[in-house]
């Protein structure tokens, strides 16, 4: 019953696609860790590092547009439910640090130490178990989704409204995740990392290990997003987003479509984020600011809201113009940014896989007038 | 209320003393209306006579500031919103068709057909062959057996208008409530309206709310006249028409 629900959704297209994002996953690591650094298809650690982080942003995205592209709902900060997956996982690594710190305590993390703390607080217990960690990373975003959806969709707060509300959670998670006695690391947050799951996070082959789960972190996410999508509950989803309230004179409870995919998509932005803290070593506060999410909105713009396929290719296609130009021409990168934003609303409103379709009905059309 | 409840036993919707204001201002003011199952009713009155926040009511977007709404002698209609109000049976069509763009032809049938609707169970659920026997039959009351894999969006506004019946009949309401259907059509498309009413008055109870006098005269039904949000005349067409009152508030002084 779940093979053939997970199945019911992926068309030719997307299989093939899930197929080459598993694909990129795969041979990066064995180019890396086969082939010898001599050779020119050897790929860099470096390379395998930017990679696993543009698989994470694009699984991000992928949630943002579950929301924004099907259901209607422009959330503005999903960034910080990345950053509540990431922080789960930042908590597992500094557990595995033990007495290998800087002051040396078994249970007590650095910076606590350096607090004063006398005791481990109450929510890091069970934190030191990967198993644990794993739960949290779903269950933390997914908890305040739901706290938060509950509220705002029984209340029928819909369009600006809610963009504005799930802007300030994150910037209300910023401001409380900067505060020392969050007990989460203050505004240095966590880094320093050592071994996950007794793997040492510097290793190639560890890096290689995270670049692929990344890679299976976003084929499962692109699977489920299908199969929901796909569904009957899909395509109530989207008469949701197109005629809200035609949807409501036809009986359906609109709140519970809503509810579901905004916890979805929660815990697949909380799973994105806890695979991208150990590649980039470290989680602090401003992974809640609010620009972050603004990005990701972004991404999922550029790349085709209302797809599947184009939040990930919007997600790589911004981020690898972003890691190039902060590189080349760092002041330029927030212009080029904006302008992206503004350009892509005004000329492509379905993004760059929308392009691809026009492209194709166009030539259709042409192809058609010339028996006439 | 003893009233209410003798009358509540027959009705099937009945309404009574219903007052809604909005910024002081009366939208409703203590209208009573009663629908006897199997009727078809028409509902006229110029601007501004509370017609559409009279439908509102029935279908639960409005919550009256008094009175009593009650369907087929038990819901009290004021206490359910909108989701529950079209499950107990009451379906409304809006004066421009609204059917959703995204979705095909054979799509939309799905999605109004009368059955499952809560999320968790839709997830899994794949079309009974009940349902596709179903659809396959309101594809052909409404001729659209050939466009049924089509995006409505696609559609001329004619075929939205036939969608949009479809949807109706795939609902399958007790009661239906129907916001001018004849706004923006020809003559012959009016008359054509005019029949598929009768028809689907065949098997449903249907309340037509319309300001086109001749559509209202070709039904031939009973008319309640609105005025101010309140009832000012009810009869066959031409008990009213004669009426001076309703001469007056529609031609003025």
């Amino acid at each position: 019953m779940i093979t053939r629900f997970l199945w019911q959704g992926l068309s030719r297209n997307l299989r093939l696609f899930v197929l080459l994002v598993l694909l990129v996953g795969v041979a990066l690591p064995v180019l890396n860790q086969l082939v010898p650094p001599s050779q020119p298809l050897h790929v860099p650690a470096w390379m395998l590092q930017l990679i696993g982080k543009y698989l994470c942003y694009a699984l991000l995205a992928l949630a943002v547009d579950l929301v924004w592209g099907f259901c209607g709902i422009l959330s503005l900060g999903h960034g910080a439910f990345f950053a509540l997956g990431g922080y789960c996982m930042g908590m597992y690594l500094l557990r595995q640090i033990g007495s290998r710190g800087v002051y040396g305590n078994p249970i007590l993390p650095d910076f606590m130490v350096f607090l004063n703390y006398k005791e481990l607080p109450w929510f890091w217990h069970g934190f030191d178990q990967f198993w644990f960690a794993a739960i949290m990373i779903v269950v933390v975003p997914s908890l305040l989704a739901l706290a938060l959806g509950w509220f705002a969709f029984r209340s029928r707060v819909t369009g600006v409204y809610l963009s504005i509300i799930t802007q300030a959670m994150t910037f209300a998670l910023m401001l409380a995740f900067f505060r020392n006695d969050m007990g989460l690391g203050g505004n240095n947050g966590m880094t320093d990392f050592k071994d996950i799951l007794g793997f040492s996070v510097q290793a190639d082959s560890t890096r290689a290990a995270l670049c692929f789960a990344s890679a299976l972190a976003l084929a499962l996410g692109l699977v489920i997003s299908a199969a929901v999508v796909g569904s009957r509950f899909g395509k109530a989803l989207t008469a949701v987003r197109d005629a809200e309230s035609r949807m409501r004179f036809l009986g359906y409870r609109v709140e519970g479509y809503k509810l579901f995919v905004f916890v979805l998509s929660a815990a697949m932005a909380g799973v994105a984020g806890a695979i991208y803290v150990p590649q980039v070593g470290i989680i602090n506060p401003s992974e809640f600011s609010p620009a972050n999410s603004i990005e990701a909105v972004i991404w999922v713009a550029v790349g085709g809201r209302g797809t599947l396929i184009g939040p990930v290719i919007g997600a790589f296609l911004v981020n690898w113009g972003k890691t190039y130009l902060t590189g080349a021409l760092p002041e330029v990168w927030l212009f080029a940014l904006g302008t992206l934003f503004v350009a892509v609303t005004l000329f492509l409103p379905k993004g760059v896989v929308g392009l691809w379709s026009q492209v194709r009905s166009r030539g259709v059309t042409r192809k058609a007038r010339v028996p006439a | 209320m003893s009233m209410a409840d003798q009358r509540s036993t027959s009705a099937l919707l009945y309404l009574s003393g219903v007052t809604v204001s909005f910024d002081g201002f009366e939208a409703l003011s203590n209208l009573s209306l009663l629908v006897e199952p199997g009727e078809m009713r028409a509902i006229i009155g110029p601007n501004g006579a509370g017609k559409t926040t009279m439908m509102d009511v029935v279908t639960g977007k409005t919550r009256p500031d008094e009175g009593e709404v009650v369907f087929d002698g038990k819901a009290d209609l004021t206490k359910l919103d909108e989701a529950d109000i079209a499950t107990l049976g009451i379906g409304r069509k809006f004066q421009k068709p609204t059917v959703f763009e995204n979705h095909t032809v054979r799509d939309n049938l799905l999605l109004a057909l009368a059955g499952l609707r809560s999320w968790y169970k839709l997830l899994l659920a794949s079309p009974t062959k009940l349902e596709n026997d179903r659809l396959n039959e309101i594809l052909s009351i409404v001729r659209m057996e050939a466009q049924q894999n089509m995006l409505a969006a696609r559609l001329s506004h004619g075929q939205k208008q036939w969608l949009e019946i479809g949807m109706l009949l795939a609902q399958d309401p007790k009661l239906l409530l129907v916001d001018e259907p004849v706004a923006g059509m020809t003559d012959v498309e009016t008359e054509t309206t005019a029949q598929v009413l009768r028809e689907i008055n065949k098997t449903h109870s249907v309340v037509v709310v319309e300001h086109d006098m001749s559509f209202v005269r070709a039904l031939g039904v009973k008319v309640t006249v609105l005025h101010e949000g309140s009832m000012l005349a009810e009869g066959t067409f031409d008990q009213v028409s004669a009426d001076p009152r309703v001469v007056e508030v529609y031609l003025g002084r």
